[in-house]
């Protein structure tokens, strides 16, 4: 249950089917098992089930938070909004994963490049953090709906945590900020983007956010 | 240190309180939070001022250079006391004040704008560190834009707000680049680790004008002064009176500030600051005399005595530089007086414009007139307060010019060359800068306060609430009482000018102050001199028309029959001479149209005095650049995804570039 | 401490209204009239303290306190005045400054008080009272910094106390300036012609006499004093200036004094028969005129 290479590369699967889901429920769902999984390896980072407490409660909070608390307010936005379910990409689904794959092969290149303060728990950390950023940054560039976007920013958000997991125990200001992100993304995003734009605009394209533009004069 | 930290924890979380707790009580949270938080800060500042510094406090920041330095020497405990004597008796007057002006808006953001304005102040002044020091003044600005634009319903606030937020956030970038380069050169962000033999005369140069631009866009110096006129005015009027009084002045303080952290000052320093002083006090007086509305007056009128504080700076860096130490010591000491002096006028006249915006609807002085006799406590007030800001004795504003004029003039006395020049230019700009003080406040006072209302609103005007007159006959007390004390008061900013004569390696300025102290004295003797005259000539009268008939009439109409109040001289005609004579300057444009024929059916006249560094520097400028990045236009497709990309692509290219 | 400031300045109270008696004479003498008596300044005193008062219906309180602290701000200014050789009763660096600034503070409250009239003529004369004396100031004040650099100290006792004769022949040219200065400064701050002319009979021309013409009885009575004192103060400088007679015997130097007084005020009468008053629009120009005068001494006054 706590075998970090496992968890990563379930990590890493996730982030395809993402790339290659046409439905939005499922990438709700992928998201929450993202943030499942994400919670069971800060556990498996830290010795497993002799973790400290500090580690439990973290873990525990990110995995709540993640994995129930956000899937739920998505679901209830999609049933709220009343919006077709499909997601409406610029990208189409087979070109995503294949971009996928190209992201892959940048992350892990990266990676090799990196250079990082100490030693690693395991060597597919860094890629699959850096992969999971610029799968979450393409999802955000490539999806039309407003939802989508917020799933991508979660992905991002993913993608930095785990990346804090890379680091060494005493530099809390990363783990700290994946958490002020949560929160911003919980409050801002989903409240703001979705409910208005779907009342002004009966719909959460965010196409529609065009007609905002300044105009040239 | 400690009191000054409990001040500022009560304050905000009086702010905090007023935007949680029930309709009600939203003020007097805030208010109770403002005025124990600042005699908390009152208690830190005056023992600063008394037994010189009090212990530092560090506590280390995870920002990037940053650190909670806190530490109040004299320099920053005067400036605190202007801020914490003005900041309670706003709010208490504030409280009142919106209660009846917001219609309908809540006001739970306004006050804790307005706390947060006042800790951003009070950090901003008792900031040890530049990341600290920018972080405060970020606050601070930041507050001061929510408070500027809270009647955002109206076109003309939303556009001086957006000035406003412009004009400080480009002198914000100044100071950033300011501190950057110290912080290069001397290799530390703390004040007390920059060491000023370490940076070069040249780049000491260079982070002086940073720093002129940087500080004089907030404190308003002609030509950064563009913000000051529309954004004062459009705040509520107790919060003009805190960013007019105290707000501006933080401009001041960190020059100051600067001036102590950077090598000897050469001469050009101070020929550069008497030039600006002279400036902007002159045409912010001019300026203050074409306006109608009497906020924007008041605005201008800050822009001309920031003109005459710089110049007093000026003057006592000439001294500096001649080594003279009474010419040093009498500007430095003029200057920090009329910072505590003006946020004392300034702030009893911004409130006296609250009270008649808000007993006669206008602002306009065309459309006032006659309030003295329906509102006397506020014209009284109003009148001390203009005469202390023209300069007259004995009141406060005297004095602090004095100890200028004095500066200069011992300059002048023995100075040759470049040196006289400046001195005798300063006190002849002063000179002019007094007597157009005067044409100006007997304008505004007379044009609100005298003859007969000119509006129907004016003429049913009633005094406002005793919650609002007391803070303005506390400023006005306070006017009167550093007007006839001042020899005390110079005797207590002493540590002061021993702080500053330390850091320009003046000689201990005991003598000096001893000198100048004297005179003082001789000033407020004549001032109860005054007093006993005016009291023997009132008896003299009283005595007199004892038994004597006393009777009323209309005003002498010079044979005229049917009088009524629009023949009155307003406001506009009583400025037109000078006006006229300074339009080359001014640019006052006049339209409308003139009585013709016999039986003259309509007319009409307008003027209008557009700012010309907003209109000729300005608009250009901005112009131009909105011409060049509209080349850009087409990045800007309205699609966030698009947007997204930028961000990404920046990112990875950074990234890329690093990892290389 | 010697007697001599304070019997100087009980004197000047007492002489100031002469001043007015000796211009009149002079005119009238032109004129080829007989003129009024010379002591008609205490008759028209007296005559006013004597009578009641009435107040207009718009005025407030503002109204009444214009006349006594105009009388009170020019009585405290005299004190500052040296007159005749002696140092002022109340002397010390900065005090032209002093003296400066209480003029203006007579001169605002006689504005205020104007303005609380409400008449349309009250503030025509206001407007142009407070645009030729804020033009009129830079002039005053330089004149003073020439004086004080001349002696090398900031008081107007001292500045004054330097002057002699021996200066006039050692730098006339300096001093002339100052002095031509200083009288047209004089000649505008007491209202006279070129700049104001206090006999004319229209409203719409007059400056300083159409401010107080609401006033009546006691009231008047004070800005007539104040008037006068004024002149005296302003005169005191003028004479200071241009008769720097110091023999050290106090009761000569101040009949020479009391003597060139009188002799300035029949100046003043030449003056106002000899010249017509200037358009209200020239008057701004002769003022910046006086400030460039007194710039030029300051430059060429070696310090």
């Amino acid at each position: 249950m706590f075998e970090i290479n496992t968890l990563l590369v379930g990590l890493l699967l996730v982030n395809f089917v993402l790339l290659g889901a046409s439905r939005l429920d499922t990438g709700v769902r992928q998201v929450a098992a993202q943030g499942a999984l994400l919670s069971l390896l800060t556990l498996a980072e830290h010795a497993g089930w002799g973790a400290p407490w500090r580690v439990w409660l973290l873990a525990l909070g990110s995995g709540v938070v993640k994995a129930v608390v956000f899937p739920h307010f998505l679901r209830r936005a999609l049933r709220e909004a009343d919006v077709r379910r499909e997601i409406a990409p610029y990208v189409g689904f087979t070109a995503s994963v294949l971009v996928g794959v190209a992201a892959l092969a940048a992350s892990l290149w990266l990676a090799s490049r990196l250079p990082l303060p100490g030693p690693v728990a395991s060597p597919l950390l860094v890629p699959v953090s850096l992969f999971t950023v610029l799968v979450g940054m393409f999802l955000l560039v490539s999806r039309r709906k407003a939802l989508t976007q917020v799933v991508g920013y979660l992905v991002v958000e993913n993608g930095v945590f785990c990346f804090g997991l890379a680091l060494p125990e005493d530099a809390p200001l990363p783990v700290e900020v994946g958490i002020l992100l949560d929160i911003f993304a919980a409050v801002f995003i989903m409240g703001i983007m979705i409910y208005q734009i779907s009342r002004e605009f009966d719909d959460i394209d965010t196409d529609r956010l065009t007609s905002l533009r300044d105009e040239a004069t | 240190m400690g009191a000054f930290l409990a001040g500022l924890g009560l304050i905000v979380s009086g702010g905090l309180a007023s935007v949680l707790v029930g309709r009600r009580w939203r003020s007097r949270a805030a208010v109770a939070g403002i005025v124990a938080g600042s005699l908390c800060g009152l208690v830190a500042a005056g023992r600063a001022l008394a037994g010189g510094t009090t212990p530092a406090m560090h506590v280390s920041w995870p920002v990037p250079y940053g650190s909670f330095s806190l530490a109040i020497d004299p320099l920053s405990a005067l400036f605190l006391v202007a801020l914490f004597v003005l900041a309670p008796l706003a709010a208490i007057y504030g409280g009142r004040y919106l209660e009846e002006e917001h219609d309908g808006r809540s006001i739970g953001g306004v006050w804790f704008f307005t706390s947060l304005l006042i800790a951003g102040i009070a950090v901003v002044l008792a900031a040890r560190n530049g990341v600290l020091f920018l972080v405060a003044w970020e606050v601070m600005s930041v507050a001061a834009y929510f408070l500027v634009t809270f009647e955002h319903h109206r076109d003309e606030v939303r556009e001086a707000g957006w000035t406003y937020l412009v004009a400080t956030h480009l002198g914000t970038a100044f100071l950033l680049a300011m501190f950057l380069l110290m912080g290069r050169a001397t290799g530390s962000l703390e004040f007390d680790a920059m060491r000023p033999g370490a940076v070069p005369p040249a780049l000491a140069g260079l982070l002086f004008c940073l720093a002129v631009v940087g500080f004089g866009t907030k404190a308003g110096l002609v030509p950064f002064h563009v913000w000051l006129p529309e954004a004062h005015p459009a705040a509520p009027s107790h919060v003009s009176a805190l960013m007019s009084g105290v707000m501006i002045k933080t401009g001041i303080y960190g020059l100051v500030r600067v001036l102590l952290l950077l090598p000897s000052p050469p001469a050009w320093w101070g020929w550069l600051l008497v030039g600006l002083g002279i400036v902007s006090g002159v045409g912010g007086v001019l300026f203050a005399l074409a306006q109608h509305d009497l906020k924007r007056l008041l605005a201008y009128h800050s822009v001309e005595n920031i003109g005459i504080i710089t110049l007093g700076l000026g003057v006592g860096l000439l001294g500096v530089h001649a080594g003279m130490p009474l010419v040093a010591l009498a500007g430095f000491a003029g200057a920090l007086l009329h910072v505590l002096n003006h946020a004392l006028f300034k702030g009893l006249l911004f409130l006296g414009a609250g009270a008649v915006a808000h007993a006669a609807g206008t602002r306009d002085l065309d459309h006032l007139g006659g309030l003295g006799k329906r509102m006397p406590w506020t014209a009284a007030t109003f009148l001390i307060g203009s005469a202390a800001i023209s300069g007259l004795p004995p009141l406060n504003g005297f004095v602090s010019e004095f100890l200028i004029y004095t500066g200069a003039f011992a300059a002048a006395l023995t100075g040759r060359g470049a040196v006289l020049a400046a001195a005798a230019a300063a006190g002849a700009a002063l000179a002019l800068i007094g007597g157009l003080a005067v044409a100006c406040f007997t304008k505004a006072f007379g044009a609100v306060f005298l003859g007969e209302a000119r509006s129907r609103r004016a003429a049913s005007a009633g005094e406002v609430a005793v919650a609002m007159r007391m803070p303005m006959a506390a400023l006005a007390v306070a006017c009167a009482a550093i007007g006839f004390g001042a020899p005390w008061v110079l005797a207590s900013i002493a540590p002061v000018l021993g702080l500053l004569a330390t850091a320009f390696g003046l000689p201990a300025p005991g003598p000096q102050i001893e000198t100048l102290r004297a005179a003082l004295t001789r000033v407020s003797l004549a001032s109860l001199a005054l007093l006993a005259a005016v009291a023997v000539a009132v008896l003299a009268r009283r005595l007199l028309l004892r038994g004597r008939t006393v009777g009323t009439a209309p005003t002498w109409g010079c044979g005229y029959a049917a009088p009524t109040a629009r023949m009155q001289y307003t406001a506009s005609s009583f400025a037109q001479p000078l006006v006229d004579l300074f339009r080359p300057v001014l640019g006052t444009a006049a339209s409308g149209t003139l009585p013709s024929g016999p039986f003259p059916a309509r007319a009409s006249f307008a003027s209008a005095t557009p700012d010309p560094a907003d209109r000729r520097l300005y608009r250009p400028l901005f112009a131009g650049a909105a011409a060049l990045f509209g080349r850009l236009r087409w990045v800007q497709q309205g699609r966030i995804q698009l947007y997204l990309l930028y961000l990404v692509a920046t990112l990875l290219i950074l990234l890329l570039w690093k990892v290389r | 401490m010697s007697w001599a400031p304070f019997v100087r300045y009980v004197l000047a109270v007492a002489l100031a209204p002469l001043l007015g008696g000796v211009i009149g004479k002079t005119k009238a003498f032109f004129a080829g009239r007989e003129g009024a008596p010379l002591l008609q300044g205490y008759f028209d005193l007296a005559k006013l303290l004597r009578k009641g008062t009435v107040y207009s219906t718009t005025t407030s309180w503002v109204f009444r306190a214009g006349p006594v602290v105009t009388v009170g701000a020019v009585a405290v200014a005299l004190a500052l005045v040296p007159m005749g050789g002696a140092p002022a009763p109340l002397a010390f660096p900065g005090d032209f400054l002093l003296l400066a600034y209480l003029l203006a503070l007579a001169r605002f409250v006689t504005i205020i008080a104007a303005l609380d009239t409400g008449s349309a003529f009250e503030g025509m004369g206001a407007s142009r009272e407070a645009q030729f004396s804020a033009l009129a100031e830079p002039g005053l004040v330089l004149c003073f910094l020439a004086l004080a650099r001349n002696a090398g100290d900031l008081s107007l006792s001292a500045s004054l106390g330097a002057l002699s004769f021996a200066a006039w022949r050692s730098h006339a040219a300096v001093l002339a300036l100052v002095a031509a200065a200083l009288f047209i400064v004089f000649l505008a701050e007491n209202s006279r012609v070129p700049v104001d002319d206090p006999t004319t009979h229209l409203e719409l021309t007059m400056i300083h006499e159409v401010m107080v013409l609401d006033h009546a009885g006691p009231d008047l009575a004070l800005i007539e004093a104040a008037s006068w004192l004024k002149m005296w103060v302003l005169g005191a400088l003028v004479v200071g200036v241009v008769v720097p007679v110091r023999t050290g015997a106090a009761v000569i130097d101040g009949g020479v004094f009391v003597v060139a007084m009188l002799l300035l005020g029949v100046a003043v009468g030449v003056v106002e028969s000899a010249m017509a008053r200037l358009r209200l629009l020239r008057v701004p120009q002769l003022l910046v005129a006086s400030g460039v005068l007194a710039a030029l001494a300051t430059a060429l006054i070696s310090g």
